[in-house]
């Protein structure tokens, strides 16, 4: 087995995603004790700009995977490549960020090759030539600390937001490599037919630094607007309990919790949200929570940082007004 | 339309859970366990392939004897058959063992779909169906939201939640799928339903039954080792505020700029 960190770079619209990057930051954290080179892994078709955008962000080598067959995202076709790679290169550990397509490609990918699996990976070290990893587990009540045995690669699947963003100035100029990619399209079996985008006001979830989540006391579906427009004044994202879902009042999508997202922003605003166990499992590892609330023995505010007693309705309003005129002074 | 589930039997999150002093796992004593929340929906979504097409739901599970309740729950909600399998062998398995255990059992039942959840509440893997999958030789669709089987059961076109929106993706059957909490809303056991499931009986399989060695899928052969469980970083309350709107907004901004540091 190598030595080598690698980060699987998925990418959308011409660009990396966030945690991709961030998982370059991790992959530079783990090779300070293991050695090795920090190889980017981007499959697809038609990759330059990707590649471009990738490159300055301190890899050390990046394996450019092309073929028109991988133009769409396809656990088959993806698989294979990422697989066939791997088994090559033999790289210590494979980093892939824990996002709808990571969750799908990564346990295929460990199962073909018997690789080590951790999935929703909070940290990543390396102690005793072993890779050692903190997940959440049970709904968040509990943290595993999991250690990979045996011998071959490892497959970390990790959570956004937990590392930083690399600089985007790193000397390093990665030395590009091309690699040979054999499919055969009667071996993708799936196809996809569209990707809809779901229309939002403000950006996804798990790129946010700051994360504006409304309840049950928004009342209606009407009312998101004013968390829509303090998510702007902020550069926010905006987030929802599972009443909101429920009534149908914003896209399943929204849904922070056990049964929705698990996000880890550097600050997490609750509006209107009571704090029920089911909640917190999908937030309580925000760095810094904001909570408002018109009941004061809300159970939010036993994990709030900042607690404020009021109505929603009036607080964020003027908040937004208070932010673009804070941001106007900079 | 011959139809598999994978259930897993879990603690109920309801409720708070209490780590082994010496951090091994979860002290299991006066724990209730349930279906996993996930597998209610493939249990339904089972049970509504076999309304439209006829066939057979059979559950699946692997675990100790006690999981047999979750698959109880199952039976009592419609499923026909369901299989247990339980061996001492298996302590300290992983997810990959596991999900070769269930291939193992699948491979001997005729299959045009399996369905697992999309992720177990204790565990939080997110792993064993797509490792089925492969061990299957199976396509495979993940986190499925909605689901449109074609007349003729030969596949399906599915609507899939990923970041910003929603794939639709066509698959063809035998498929493995991984369900969403979208996907359906998960019926309650009949009074019938339930008594019938009383009587059922469920197989229960050991390793050796399946031509298994505890090398290829226990202890020994596990990638990965639990070695310890934590309590997560306690939280506390932090400062309230109690004023006015304009006290509130002066506190909020305040603390966003100074000790958020994200303005
Ligand atoms: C198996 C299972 C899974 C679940 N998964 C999830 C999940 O993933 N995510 C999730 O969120 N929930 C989940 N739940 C539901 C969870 O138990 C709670 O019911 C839910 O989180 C409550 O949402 P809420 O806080 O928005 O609503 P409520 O508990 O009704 O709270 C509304 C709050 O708004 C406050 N309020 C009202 N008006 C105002 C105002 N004008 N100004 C300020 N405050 C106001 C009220 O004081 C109250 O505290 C799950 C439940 C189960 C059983
Ligand atoms: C360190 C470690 C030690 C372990 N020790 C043991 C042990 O001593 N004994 C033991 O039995 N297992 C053991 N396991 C296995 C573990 O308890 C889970 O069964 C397995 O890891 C599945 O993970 P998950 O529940 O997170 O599955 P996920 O991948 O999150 O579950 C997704 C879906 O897969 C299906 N599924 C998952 N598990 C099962 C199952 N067991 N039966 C049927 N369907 C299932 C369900 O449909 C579920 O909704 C261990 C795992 C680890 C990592």
């Amino acid at each position: 087995m190598g030595a080598d960190i690698w980060v699987y770079i998925e990418h959308a619209e011409a660009a990396p995603k966030k945690v991709s990057l961030e998982l370059l930051s991790c992959a530079r954290s783990l090779s300070t004790e293991l050695g090795g080179n920090i190889v980017a892994f981007v499959p697809g078709s038609k990759i330059d700009q990707v590649i471009a955008a990738v490159g300055s962000r301190g890899a050390d080598i990046i394996y450019a995977a092309e073929h028109p067959l991988l133009d769409t995202y396809t656990t088959d076709g993806y698989a294979a490549v990422l697989a066939d790679a791997v088994r090559a290169e033999s790289p210590a550990i494979v980093l892939v960020g824990s996002t709808a397509q990571g969750r799908d490609l990564a346990p295929r990918v460990a199962a073909r090759l018997g690789a080590g699996i951790v999935t929703d990976c909070a940290t990543l070290a390396w102690r005793d030539g072993k890779v050692l990893a903190t997940r959440p587990m049970y709904t968040r009540k509990a943290i595993g600390t999991v250690r990979v045995t045996g011998g071959g690669p490892c497959i970390a699947v990790v959570l956004p937001a937990m590392y930083p963003l690399p600089d985007a100035d790193s000397p390093r100029r990665p030395e590009v490599r091309r690699r040979p990619v054999h499919l055969d399209g009667k071996a993708i079996r799936t196809s996809v037919r569209e990707v809809k985008s779901v229309h939002r006001e403000t950006i996804p979830l798990i790129e946010a630094n700051v994360i504006i989540s409304g309840g049950r006391g928004m009342k209606g579906p009407e009312n998101f607007a004013i968390l829509d427009d303090l998510a702007r004044a902020l550069g926010a994202a905006v987030g929802s309990s599972r009443p909101p879902v429920d009534s149908g009042w914003v896209p399943h999508d929204y849904e922070i919790g056990q049964t929705g997202k698990t996000v880890s922003p550097q600050v997490y605003l609750a509006c209107g949200i009571s704090g029920a166990p089911q909640h917190l499992a999908g937030m309580s590892g925000s760095k810094y929570i904001v909570a408002i609330n018109k009941d004061p023995n809300a159970p939010m505010f036993q994990v709030a940082d900042l607690g404020v007693v009021g109505d929603l309705f009036e607080i964020i309003p003027k908040l937004a007004e208070a932010v673009r005129k804070a941001k106007s002074q900079h | 339309m011959n139809i598999i589930v994978c259930v897993k039997q879990v603690p109920d999150t309801e409720a708070p859970i209490r780590i082994t002093p010496d951090g091994s796992g979860i002290d299991e004593t006066g724990v209730t366990l349930v279906m996993n929340y996930y597998d209610e929906h493939a249990t339904e979504a089972g049970l509504r392939l076999r309304e439209q097409f006829g066939g057979t739901v059979t559950l699946v599970s692997v675990g100790p004897e006690r999981a047999k309740e979750a698959l109880r729950t199952g039976l009592a909600m419609g499923a026909d058959d369901a299989v247990l399998v339980s061996d001492p062998a298996l302590n300290g398995a992983d997810h990959l063992g596991v999900a070769r255990v269930l291939a193992a059992v699948i491979k001997t039942l005729p299959h045009d779909a399996v369905i697992c959840g999309k992720l177990s509440t204790d565990d939080n893997a997110t792993t064993v169906g797509a490792a089925l999958a492969e061990y299957l030789g199976l396509p495979q669709a993940t986190a499925v939201a909605h689901l449109e089987v074609d007349a003729a059961g030969t596949g399906a076109v599915v609507h899939r939640e990923v970041e910003g929106g929603v794939e639709v993706l066509a698959v063809p059957f035998p498929a493995l799928l991984t369900v969403e909490r979208s996907l359906n809303e998960p019926r309650y056991p009949s009074l019938p339903g339930i008594m019938k499931a009383k009587r059922k009986e469920i197989k229960t399989l050991t390793l050796e039954n399946l031509g298994l060695a505890a090398a290829e899928v226990g202890a020994a052969a596990a990638r990965t080792a639990l070695v310890r469980l934590s309590p997560p970083p306690a939280r506390k309350a932090g400062r309230m505020v109690e004023g006015d709107t304009e006290q509130a907004v002066a506190a909020i901004l305040a603390f966003l700029v100074d000790e958020a540091k994200v303005l």
